[in-house]
This record gives structure tokens, C-alpha cells and sequence, in this order.
């Protein structure tokens, strides 16, 4: 009995094969962005998860210097004679030939188990490990990239995340030259009851819990969410296609399904089957997308993985794997979807009167009730958009307001253009004029989910282009300021610069250092530089506020300068001390712009940063030197003084590189916002399709008094232009919007800074012409439809059955 | 052998086969058997110098202070404890900080009749963790230590020792009733019919007091211990597979030490006699009988842990029963080390270990 | 004469091959007359009524209204035919659903360009709508959609108004009474009316009546 029923039902979809296409690649579009977003996010999530628990032992506490300092061997055997079961840990950035690698010294005799995560197994790399030429444990890519670059014996392990390396502490110790001083000490699960007070015992010493989120993790916490809301925004908008071609599956099977009941099949029998139905589309569907997900995550994986490693020193991999988490919430997304899209149909069957004439009209009515309902819920959501912008703070608030203001915008849109067509029909002379906008008025219900679709992508577009571009114009800007010297030279040891530096002197208008020093600062790890009393600061450094002295303060050691990303994360001000590593404080003089930077930064003068951490690495200068000096110089320096070309980089180049790190930044952001329109526009595409369906009956009236097909043809045009352009205008504002929120509440948490906002109308009209070729695209083959009926058809409408 | 793995588990195995069989399983380790690293090799007719030969001797290989006690409480119960410090050098010197190729161990244990408690740890030398000073004596690694009594007569007469593992802990005064004892000849002790040979030196007359905790307990103890210092930088032949050794105190105040290095063959055995006041006697191999009597299934082996000890010349026959047959040092290189008792010719306490089953 | 036909044919290709379905018709309808037409289901009196009123081209014949042959007329020239000289009504009253009642009655007129209000009202009071104006189709019954069909027809003063089963959706009674407010204000319009009905007690009711059986004028 199912199956004659099944068969019954089903024979619907070989007799329109387009809807079914449109169903099943709606869902399966829809599905592919859900899923492709997610595998990306679920890569990097892993890839940090592993670094972490690998690079950072951070399944167990460990114990840090609070003012930042390193802990020194002895304060680690006074832990250890004590009683205190914990392991010495060495790292940071090290250098081999052209490669930069994070190095992680740990003393495998000391180390938990649970901090051993990549294993020597043979007894001969334990040797090796341990011995004083060293080896290296490093993923595959990383061994890679060190091949020729140095001596070291190197292991090679899957487990390593790349851009990192496992060695002795000894080795450690003496690559980065920290005379026993240790980065952190892991601390046992295991320990002993009747350990010493550690406020006691190392004072200045301080517990970091375990299970901390990484920090890289937090740092791309944002990007990801914009992802899956990216994700989100496609699979809503996706919803509306299999929402649409399912409503009109079923409102064409009505008297297939009233047959099917008269002779004896029971409601329950009819629900079941077409769930079942429902169900194996959206397995097909379903799984369809997830394999096109794949694809497309693979393509963007690069560009997302050359972003994070760009934008926030995270290294995630190239390639992708095939992870549950994404590919069975892509599939639980499809299969969820397509139930709550079918779920208004399939309550409808269930309710379905018998015997009742078909009326396709009746649930013109519903919607006009549920206008109201969307009416009230929009403004409400508008209502809650606007107070949480003034009100609420962090990143959950900023995308709180972008949910609320997409949503309450698309709740609204009907609303809108409903009452935008109900004025242009009053101000209508012309009967024909009248008809056409209280026709296109009342196909809205039909076309609201897509234009709400259409709305959500356009907007999404206009602010998101709108962010890219004013984030595209202050950063070249800044790029400009920030980049003053000509020339930048890295020489390969100290001996080398300091003959580079008498060189220089006669070459070069000014020398400046540009020395570093790692340290925590206010409990984060971050860079601090000396700069040199120079004009070049004091004419081109990018400050955002500061004292009128702040360059002779700086001079002077008086002061410090810290960049927007410390400012807003520390809440730091002007006038404050700052705690620097070493146990000394400086008081914050100004602040600075630092784009493309995930951490704070702190700058002091050079005198300082010398006598404060004479170990610094006195290696990198920026050279101010006329520009039509600048090519011989760098001939000569890589030629007399035999550098490695990367170690002399002209300014020219190095805007090019961060430009280009800036461009691959927003490369995914652009390709998924081209996604979600492809998607709005497949979606106006199926609900035209569905109500070409319905049209005929509204048309032939009108013929009949009259109008000829190729009017009606145009009118058919005119209708849709006018609702993508009504649509393409409500979508300005709110993409401002958007892109307001963007640049002020999420780029401010996400990123550390805020830019100023500028509009961009030539962009738009660039947009309004994809849009409107969207449109044309959308309408062509339901016209064709049309155009191609015959008298005969719509002579079928006055006939006495139909 | 069924390490667990992780790189430690592979140097502890190292080290411990180094120190303690040395035989067949570290052939894979080719080139450390030989002393072409410029490691230093033991050679007979050189005295010990007191107290610098208390300390470590980073020119060889390896070296321990191992500390075994036979402990009774105010009610009668029996009581083992272990305190080892082991050191193993990957080169033959030693440096400042992290650098320093000096590697140490610590095995602890308390052994009751039905439970076998032990730790172990491990560190590296040139910070501080781990180490050896030989006056004033001290020997610790982490929180475990063995120091010299201020104002003691000598070094190791008067000592402190101690340690703790997860469920269990000691607290020990020892002193020494008697002199040390050089083993071997004049401290010189051959390990196999080949010539591999340490330096060896004990102090088997310490009387012992102070406190055993077991599971939260403490418990006050009195008793006997034995102190063993051993270097050398190729202890063992090739073939050897593990060796089984003895430590007795006998009621008469007597103390003997016997050894069997097993192989292929019949093994090498040796000891020493120790009378009540000190002076050795050598027990050449041929002169000492070991014969294992019963096996029982510990930590996954076979481990014959009822022995008869036979030296004919001074009809001395006796069988030794183990307090604890489980006394396993689940140790990454495992191995037997508990109490034992012993009845016949003659009757008293002891300690076995048992290496490479 | 207003309506004449000369001898039309049509002919429709179907799957179980081509149907003649008018062969040769030749008929006259005055001015100001009522003609019913009958016969029997598929004797193409539907056919014949949709080639009146332009909907659809014969393949052969002339048709001529009011001297002008309508049957070679193109898409644009039929369309301007049917805005501007026939008023249609049918079974399925086909009003135009988005307009409301008022919208409705007035689409033809004013599409025509002759919109006459007095008239208007007249009409809509003779047929009881005037408190329904401001509804749209799909609130009314069954008869109240037809009233409106007929006013929207006759609003636009068309010269001939040709109707297909205009009650066959509706009960004997309500039809009754809406076929008699249909011809009597055909009659006063001044427009001649041809319908199709299967019903002699129907034909009764107009002044004349023509017979069609397999495609011809019995």
C-alpha cells in the first residue's frame, strides 16, 4: 500500500524534473556552504587544539613569572627539591637560515605524560634528542621548509603542528640564549599532598590553569564566527529555495493526495510516506552538499589558512580532512532544514479536508495574518538591534545586533514593499498601471522569502564591501605612515651588524635600530621595541592620541608607547604605568595604530630597551636613505656585504607583501559573500518558478479583456526588476548598517581596532548591476514559460474543469 | 619487554639495562659498550679516597647509592624500604645548567606483606634537581634525600633519608655500627669470568630508626640497613642476562653479599663474608651456590623468589622466603627488589633484587 | 448585421490525432439580439463562441463583426478587438484577484477608455453589489462573482456580449436570477448577446436559439 502510494506521489517529480532539480540543488547549495564553512573552521579548530595540546602542554596548569620574567633553574630546583612535581619548559622564535621557527625546549626526563604528546620511539632519536648537536622534532611540512637550513638532525612526526619544533631544554637554552632562564614550568596532575605554599616558596611565581583556551584560538575566535555566520546566512537563504519547491511539490499533489486518501489510504499512512519522501531528498541533497562543501573548503582552505597565518601567526594546514564534526552537522543541517521547510506542507496535508475544491488562493489570505505577525516581530527585533548597539559590549553583543538588525530588516521587507506597492496602485491612473502593482503586490507572499533572501545577501554584500573598502583605504594609508624607512636590513649575527652599521654610516642618511624583545606585559606575551630619537617617528609614526612631548618622553626613557590592541584589550590610558618585564614601569605617553597585528605591542626609546634587556638582538635596521639610492644600496649590500637578499627588503616590497596579506585577508570574505548571492539569486529563481506555475490564472482574465501576451510578457519583467530594485534599495540602509556594526562593535573586539567608515556608492552601483543581471537570469526561464503558452492553455483556464 | 612508550620510558630502559644487565638487550646501543667515548673503566689496585669517592665519579658511566632496609614495628610487623640514586652520564664530564650530560634516577619503595609501594624519579644534573656532595654528605633528587648528620664522625656514619611517592613515605636515622666494607678485591669487583668490574663499596652495619608512612599512617620502625655505592662504565659482559643479589644480615652480626650474573651458561657468582666486625672474605665464584626453589607469576614474569644459598666452605645452607612475593618495581624498567628472611645453618633478614626476567 | 460567420472551420491536433471540431459554420447574429447556443458536450459550441470573441483564430472562414473580419486579425489587432467590442463572461467567473469588486467592474471599461460611472452605479445597484465593493474575489460566493463578471461586462459597453455557461457553477435558483438580471440589462445595454448553454430550458429564456451537432449548425 506505501509503495502504490509511494509511486503515486513520486511520479509527481518525474513530471517536473525542474522542480525537483531546483529542490535537491537548493538544499544541496545551501548544505555545501553550511558544511564547507564548517570543515574550515573545524580544520583550524583542530589544528589549534593540537598545537595547543602538543606545543603548550595546556592540558595541564602551568606556572609563570607574573611580571613576565623567565623563571630561573635554580627557582625550578627549589620547586623540585620541595616536592612540587613539575617540568621546565624553553621556547620561542628561532631562527634557521631563512626559516623562523617556534622552538619548545622541554626536558623529557621531567615531562607528565600527559605534556608528552609527540613520541620518540626509538631509543637511538632519544639519544639524539638528548645529545648536545641536537635533533629537531617537526611535522613534515616544517622539515620541509628547514631542509639545508640547518645541522640539526631532524625527526619527523605527524603529530607536530607546523611552524614549530620539539628539542632538548639544552638545546633550547642555548639556541635562544637564555642562560637556564625557563619560559614556564608544566605542572604534574599528579602531585604530592604536602607541598610548600607556592606564595611562599617562589614568590612572583603564578598558577595558569589548565584547559585554557589557546590563545591563538581566542585571537580567531571572530574570524570563525564571521565564517559561520557567513555559513548560517547561506543555509537560511538556501531554507527559502527548499521551502519554496516543497510548498509548491505539495499544493500541485493536493489532488493526487485527496485521490490517494478516497480510495482508503489513511492520513497517517499519507504523512509517513511523504516524510519518507522528504526525507530521502534531503538524505541526497544532503550528502550531495556536503561533497560540493568539500570541494569548496578545499579551494578556500589555502586563502583561510594564508589569512590566519597573516593575520594571526596561526598555523593551520593546507589540506583538509574529512572530520565528522562538519560532515554530519552539514548532513543534520540538511536533513533539519528540510524538515522545518516541509513542516507548514506537511500540516497542511494533514488538515487537508477531503473533499474540499482546490483553493490555491486561501493561503494568500494566511499570509496576510502572518504579515502582521512579521510586521510586529521585525520592528521588535529593529528595536532590539539598536538598544544592544548602544547598550550591549563584547563580540556576542556585536553579532547579537547583526542577527537582529538581518533579521528584523528581512521580517520587515514585505511590510515595506507592500505598502510601497499599495501607494504606487492609489497613485495609479492607467487601470493596467493599477493592476500591475496590486497584482505584484499580491504575489508577495510568493516572493517574499526570496526577496527576504535577496535582502539578507545584498545587504550582507553593500556591508561587508563597505567594511573591506574603508579597512582597504585607512590600511594603505597607515602602510604609508607606518613604513617611513627605505630600506630594511636584517644582518645574520651581531658582528655582522655592527660592521654593518659603520658601513651604513656613510652610505645612509639615518640608521635605525629595530630591536625587539619578547616578554608579558599585563599577562600577555608581546613585542617590545626601541625606536631611536629620529625625525622619521616623530614626522610619520601612526599615533591615534598622545601627549604633545610624547617623542621626547620616549627619547628620554620617561615613556612608553603601546599600540590600539593593548589600549582597548587592557583598558589601559595615557598617563599609566606600565609594568615591563625585568620589574620595571614606564607610563604610557600615547597610543598608536597597528593594523594586521593580533597582540599588543609596546614601544620604548632604544637607550632603554638596551640597558632594560641587554641581551636584545641588535640584528634589524630601517635605513632612511634618498629613494634614488635605494637600488645601488641594496645592490651593494647583497653584493660587498654578500647578505641574503630577504635580508634587505625595500619599502616598496614590503607594502606589496602586506598589501597582499591585506587582500587575502577579505579573499574568502568576497568569495563567500559571491556564494550567498549566487544562492538569494538561485533562490528568486525557484520561487518564480513556483509561481509561473500559478500565474496563468491570474493572467488569462486579463488577456481575455485584452491585453496581448507580449504585454503581459513585459509586465511580467517590469514586476520583477521592480521587486529586485525595491529590494536592491531596502538593502542600502540596511547594509550600512551592517557595515557600522561591523566596523564598530565586531572589528573592535575581533580585531583590536577601529576604522572609520566610508561609502562607497560606486560599489554599489557595481552590485545593483550583478543584482540586476541576477534578476534577468532569474526571470529568463519562467518568461520562456510563459511566452510559450498557447492560446489553447490559457483557454484551458475558462474551461469548465481544470 | 613491554615499555609503555614516550621518550623517557627509552632512556630509563637505557639507563637501567646499562646499570643493571647490561647483557643482550643493550646490544642494540652499539657503541656504548665500548670506551672509545673516553669514559673511564675501573682498574684493580686503586684505593678509594674518602670522602671524594662518597660523590659521583662523572668520568664513568654509571654510578649508584642504594640504600636497602629491613624495618619492624613495636607489634612485630615487617617492613622493606628502597632508596636508590641512580646516575648515568651520555658523555664524561660534566657543565653547567641545562647542558650538563649528567642524568639521574630515584627509585624508592616501602614493602609491608601485602603491599608494595614505589616511585620513582628522574632528572638532569647542572641545575640543582639532582645530585651528589660527598662532605657534607648529601645525595638527593626532587624531595628525596640522603644527608650526612652534622657533626658525625664520618660522612656516611650518621644519615637522614627519605622520600615519598604517591600513598606512601619514610622518614630514617641510620648509623653506622661498623666500618665499611671494600668488596671485591680491595674494592675491585669482577663482574664476569671476561673482567668487566666495578668499583664496589658498602656499609651493611647501620642501625636504623625512624618513621614508614603507609597509606596515611605513620608507624614507628626500627631495624637494619645496608648501603651500596657502585661505578663503573662497562659493568657487564655481553651475554649476561640479569643478575640476582643478595644482601644478609645474620643474627650473628654477620653480613653476607652474593651475586649470580646469569647467562647462556652456568653464570658468574660471587660475594663476600663479611664478619661482625667488618673485615671481608672474598667468596671466589665456584665457592657460592645459588638455587632458585620456587617461581611465582609477578608483574606478568616468571620470578623465583624462594632461594637456597649454599656456601660449602662454611656450611652455610640456607632458604630465603621472600616477605612480599609481589615486591615488582613497576618501575619503566621493571624489576624485583623486596625483604627477605632466611632459615637454616644460620637465620636472619636480607634483601634480593632480581634483574632481566 | 453585427455578428456573421462564414464558413468557419477549426481543427485541433490532440494526441489521439486531429479533431475537426466546427466544420463550416455559417450563422448571423442582429443587433440587440439574444441567440442561445446549444448542443450536446463536444459539439463545439465553445469552440465556436472562443472564435468569436478572439481568443482563439479559425483556420478557416471569415468572421465578420459589424463588417470588420476579425478572423484575420494578428495578436495585437484580436487584443484590441476584445478590449474594445466584446464583453466575455464564463462559467469560471475569472475576476481578476487582485483587484477588489470596484477595481474589477471598472478594468474593462476603463481599459476600453469608455468609462460611463452612471452607468456604473446603475449596474451595480441592479445587481446588489453595492455594499460588496470593497472586497476582493475570493470573499464572495459563487453568484455574487458572477453579478460582478456581468457588471465588469456590461460597464464597458461592449457591443457584443458572448457568455459560456455564465450559471453553470451556480444553484438552479441563483442562476436563474442572475441569467434574468444578465438579459435584461444586455437588453437595455443595447448589446446583442450570444451564449452557450447545454439547457433548452435556458434557450427558452432568449429570443432565439441555434442547434450545433459534430461541428455543424443543425
Amino acid at each position: 500500500m506505501y509503495w502504490a502510494a509511494a509511486t503515486a506521489l513520486l511520479s509527481h517529480w518525474r513530471r517536473h524534473p525542474v522542480q525537483l532539480a531546483t529542490l535537491l540543488l537548493g538544499l544541496a547549495l545551501a548544505t555545501a556552504l553550511w558544511s564547507g564553512v564548517q570543515a574550515i573552521n573545524a580544520e583550524a579548530r583542530a589544528s589549534y587544539g593540537r598545537a595547543a595540546s602538543v606545543l603548550d602542554q595546556n592540558r595541564l596548569a602551568q606556572l609563570v613569572e607574573r611580571d613576565g620574567d623567565l623563571i630561573s633553574a635554580d627557582r625550578y630546583a627549589l620547586l623540585r627539591r620541595d616536592g612540587w612535581n613539575v617540568s621546565p619548559v624553553i621556547e620561542g622564535d628561532v631562527r634557521f637560515g631563512r626559516e623562523r621557527i617556534r622552538l619548545i625546549g622541554i626536558d623529557p626526563l621531567t615531562m607528565p605524560p600527559e605534556g608528552q604528546s609527540v613520541e620518540t620511539a626509538e631509543a637511538q632519536d632519544l639519544f639524539d634528542f638528548l645529545s648536545p648537536s641536537g635533533l629537531l622534532i617537526v611535522s613534515p611540512a616544517t622539515a620541509e621548509r628547514l631542509e639545508g637550513q640547518t645541522a640539526m638532525k631532524l625527526k619527523i612526526s605527524g603529530q607536530m603542528p607546523d611552524g614549530a619544533a620539539f628539542a632538548d631544554i639544552s638545546i633550547a637554552d642555548r639556541l635562544l640564549a637564555r642562560n637556564g632562564g625557563l619560559s614556564r614550568l608544566v605542572v604534574a596532575p599528579e602531585q604530592a599532598l604536602d607541598l610548600g605554599r607556592l606564595d611562599q616558596l617562589a614568590p612572583g611565581l603564578t598558577v595558569r590553569q589548565a584547559g585554557d583556551r589557546p590563545d591563538v584560538a581566542q585571537l580567531t575566535d571572530s574570524f570563525h564566527l564571521n565564517l559561520t555566520a557567513f555559513g548560517f546566512l547561506a543555509f537560511a537563504v538556501g531554507l527559502f529555495i527548499v521551502y519554496a519547491a516543497i510548498g509548491l511539490a505539495f499544493e500541485q499533489r493536493r489532488s493526487t493526495l485527496r485521490t490517494l486518501r478516497a480510495l482508503g489510504l489513511s492520513l497517517s499512512a499519507v504523512t509517513v510516506t511523504l516524510m519518507v519522501e522528504i526525507l530521502v531528498l534531503a538524505l541526497v541533497a544532503g550528502l550531495t552538499g556536503v561533497v560540493i562543501g568539500y570541494g569548496m573548503a578545499s579551494l578556500l582552505l589555502p586563502g583561510v589558512a594564508a589569512t590566519l597565518r597573516g593575520l594571526y601567526g596561526a598555523d593551520v594546514p593546507g589540506t583538509l580532512s574529512l572530520r565528522p564534526e562538519w560532515w554530519a552537522t552539514g548532513l543534520g543541517m540538511a536533513i533539519a532544514g528540510t524538515m522545518i521547510s516541509s513542516a507548514q506542507s506537511l500540516w497542511r496535508v494533514r488538515n487537508m479536508p477531503l473533499l474540499a475544491t482546490a483553493q490555491p488562493r486561501a493561503w494568500a489570505r494566511a499570509s496576510a495574518r502572518s504579515a502582521r505577525f512579521q510586521l510586529v516581530a521585525g520592528l521588535l527585533l529593529i528595536a532590539v538591534a539598536l538598544t544592544l548597539s548602544f547598550t550591549g559590549k563584547g563580540l556576542a553583543a556585536g553579532f547579537g545586533v547583526l542577527a537582529c538588525l538581518l533579521l528584523g530588516a528581512a521580517l520587515l521587507l514585505p511590510a515595506i514593499l507592500s505598502g510601497f506597492l499599495s501607494i504606487m496602485q492609489g497613485r495609479s491612473s492607467h487601470p493596467l498601471a493599477a493592476w500591475f502593482w496590486a497584482d505584484t503586490r499580491q504575489q508577495l507572499p510568493g516572493l517574499s522569502l526570496a526577496l527576504m533572501a535577496l535582502l539578507l545577501a545584498l545587504a550582507a554584500n553593500v556591508g561587508v564591501g563597505t567594511m573591506v573598502s574603508s579597512f582597504r583605504l585607512t590600511f594603505v594609508g597607515w602602510l604609508d605612515q607606518r613604513l617611513a624607512a627605505e630600506l630594511y636590513v636584517t644582518a645574520r649575527d651581531e658582528d655582522e651588524a655592527s660592521r654593518l652599521r659603520i658601513w651604513l654610516m656613510d652610505r645612509a642618511t639615518t640608521v635605525l635600530p629595530i630591536w625587539n624583545v619578547e616578554g608579558e606585559v599585563l599577562g600577555e606575551t608581546l613585542q617590545i621595541y626601541g625606536v631611536a630619537n629620529d625625525p622619521t617617528y616623530r614626522d610619520h609614526w601612526p599615533l591615534l592620541r598622545g601627549e604633545k612631548d610624547v617623542w621626547d618622553q620616549i627619547a628620554t626613557g620617561r615613556g612608553a608607547l603601546v599600540n590600539e590592541q593593548l589600549w582597548r584589550k587592557k583598558g589601559v590610558e595615557i598617563g599609566d604605568q606600565l609594568p615591563l618585564p625585568g620589574g620595571w614601569s614606564v607610563s604610557i605617553v600615547g597610543i598608536y595604530s597597528d593594523y594586521g597585528n593580533p597582540k599588543g605591542q609596546v614601544i620604548i626609546g632604544i637607550d632603554k630597551l638596551a640597558e632594560h634587556y641587554p641581551d636584545v638582538s641588535r640584528l634589524r635596521y630601517g635605513i632612511r636613505a634618498s629613494p634614488k639610492a635605494v637600488p645601488a644600496l641594496k645592490e651593494q649590500l647583497t653584493g660587498e656585504f654578500r647578505l641574503p637578499s630577504e635580508n634587505v627588503v625595500d619599502q616598496a616590497s614590503l607594502k606589496q607583501q602586506s598589501r597582499g596579506v591585506f587582500e587575502q585577508t577579505f579573499a574568502v570574505t568576497g568569495a563567500l559573500n559571491i556564494f550567498t548571492l549566487a544562492v538569494a539569486g538561485f533562490a528568486m529563481f525557484a520561487s518564480l518558478l513556483t509561481l509561473s506555475g500559478i500565474r496563468l490564472p491570474q493572467l488569462a482574465p486579463v488577456w481575455s479583456m485584452g491585453v496581448t501576451r507580449r504585454d503581459l510578457v513585459a509586465f511580467e519583467i517590469a514586476r520583477t526588476l521592480a521587486l529586485w530594485l525595491a529590494t536592491f534599495i531596502a538593502a542600502l540602509p540596511v547594509g550600512l548598517a551592517l557595515a557600522w556594526v561591523l566596523l564598530s562593535i565586531v572589528n573592535v573586539e575581533a580585531f583590536g581596532w577601529r576604522l572609520p567608515m566610508h561609502v562607497f556608492p560606486a560599489d554599489w552601483l557595481q552590485l545593483g548591476l550583478v543584482a540586476l543581471a541576477a534578476a534577468g537570469l532569474s526571470i529568463l526561464i519562467p518568461l520562456r514559460r510563459l511566452m510559450a503558452v498557447g492560446p489553447s492553455e490559457l483557454l484551458r483556464t475558462f474551461a469548465n474543469e481544470r | 619487554m613491554n615499555a609503555r612508550s614516550g621518550s623517557s620510558v627509552w632512556l630509563v630502559a637505557l639507563m637501567f639495562l646499562l646499570a643493571l644487565t647490561g647483557g643482550s638487550r643493550s646490544q642494540g646501543f652499539a657503541g656504548l659498550g665500548t670506551n672509545a667515548e673516553g669514559f673511564s673503566v675501573p682498574r684493580p689496585g686503586q684505593a678509594f679516597r674518602f670522602p671524594a669517592d662518597h660523590g659521583p665519579h662523572p668520568d664513568f658511566r654509571i654510578e649508584w647509592w642504594y640504600v636497602t632496609a629491613n624495618l619492624q614495628s613495636a607489634d612485630g610487623a615487617q617492613f622493606g624500604v628502597q632508596w636508590t640514586l641512580f646516575r648515568s652520564a651520555l658523555a664524561p664530564k660534566t657543565e653547567a645548567g641545562w647542558a650538563d650530560p649528567q642524568i639521574w634516577m630515584g627509585h624508592a619503595a616501602l614493602t609491608t606483606k601485602d603491599r608494595h609501594y614505589s616511585s620513582e624519579r628522574l632528572a638532569r644534573g647542572g641545575v640543582g634537581q639532582a645530585g651528589v656532595v660527598p662532605e657534607p654528605f648529601s645525595a638527593w633528587i626532587d624531595s628525596w634525600q640522603m644527608k650526612g648528620v652534622q657533626g658525625s664522625s664520618g660522612p656516611l656514619n650518621n644519615l637522614d633519608l627519605t622520600a615519598s611517592g604517591k600513598d606512601f613515605g619514610y622518614q630514617l636515622s641510620l648509623s653506622a655500627k661498623g666500618p665499611l666494607v671494600r668488596q671485591g678485591d680491595q674494592g675491585f669487583s669482577v663482574k664476569s669470568a671476561g673482567g668487566q668490574a666495578s668499583f664496589y663499596y658498602s656499609q651493611p652495619f647501620y642501625d636504623v630508626s625512624g618513621i614508614v608512612d603507609v597509606a596515611g599512617r605513620a608507624v614507628p620502625v626500627k631495624g637494619k640497613a645496608w648501603l651500596d655505592r657502585e661505578w663503573s662504565s662497562q659493568p657487564l659482559a655481553a651475554n649476561q642476562t640479569g643478575w640476582d643479589w643478595f644482601s644478609l644480615h645474620l643474627d650473628t652480626g654477620e653480613k653476607i653479599m652474593a651475586f649470580r650474573l646469569r647467562d647462556e651458561k652456568g653464570g658468574y657468582t660471587s660475594g663476600n663474608w663479611i664478619s661482625a666486625d667488618g673485615q671481608p672474605s672474598a667468596l671466589p665464584p665456584g665457592s657460592l651456590e645459588l638455587t632458585p626453589l620456587s617461581s611465582v607469576s609477578v608483574g606478568g614474569r616468571d620470578v623465583p623468589v624462594a632461594w637456597r644459598v649454599r656456601i660449602p666452605q662454611r656450611s652455610f645452607d640456607v632458604t630465603t622466603t621472600a616477605l612480599n612475593e609481589q615486591a615488582w618495581m613497576p618501575t619503566r624498567t621493571p624489576y624485583w627488589e623486596g625483604p627477605i628472611s632466611f632459615q637454616g645453618t644460620a637465620s636472619g633478614r636480607g634483601y634480593l633484587e632480581m634483574t632481566g626476567y | 448585421m453585427l455578428l456573421s460567420l462564414r464558413n468557419v472551420s477549426k481543427t485541433y491536433a490532440t494526441p489521439e490525432g486531429k479533431i475537426e471540431v466546427l466544420k463550416g459554420i455559417d450563422f448571423d447574429l442582429p443587433a440587440a439580439q439574444s441567440v442561445a447556443l446549444t448542443g450536446e458536450s463536444g459539439s463545439g459550441k465553445s469552440t465556436l463562441l472562443h472564435l468569436v470573441a478572439g481568443l482563439d483564430q479559425p483556420d478557416s472562414g471569415q468572421i465578420l463583426v459589424a463588417g470588420r473580419d476579425i478572423a484575420g486579425l494578428g495578436d495585437r489587432g484580436r487584443a484590441a478587438y476584445r478590449r474594445s467590442d466584446v464583453g466575455l463572461i464564463f462559467q469560471q467567473f475569472n475576476l481578476i484577484p487582485s483587484l477588489d469588486v470596484a477595481a474589477n467592474i471598472s478594468f474593462h471599461a476603463r481599459l476600453a477608455g469608455r468609462q460611463d460611472t452612471t452607468w456604473e452605479t446603475q449596474l451595480i445597484e441592479t445587481l446588489g453589489l453595492t455594499s460588496l465593493m470593497r472586497r476582493y474575489p475570493e470573499q464572495l460566493s459563487g453568484g455574487q462573482q458572477q453579478r460582478v463578471a456581468i457588471a465588469r461586462t456590461l460597464a464597458a459597453r461592449p457591443a457584443l456580449v458572448l457568455a459560456d455557461e455564465p450559471t453553470g457553477n451556480l444553484d438552479e435558483t441563483t442562476g436563474d436570477t442572475v441569467l434574468g438580471l444578465m438579459l435584461s440589462l444586455t437588453k437595455s445595454s443595447g448589446a446583442a448577446l450570444l451564449m452557450v448553454t447545454h439547457s433548452p430550458r435556458l434557450a427558452l429564456m432568449l429570443d432565439g436559439s441555434v442547434l450545433l451537432r459534430s461541428g455543424r449548425i443543425a
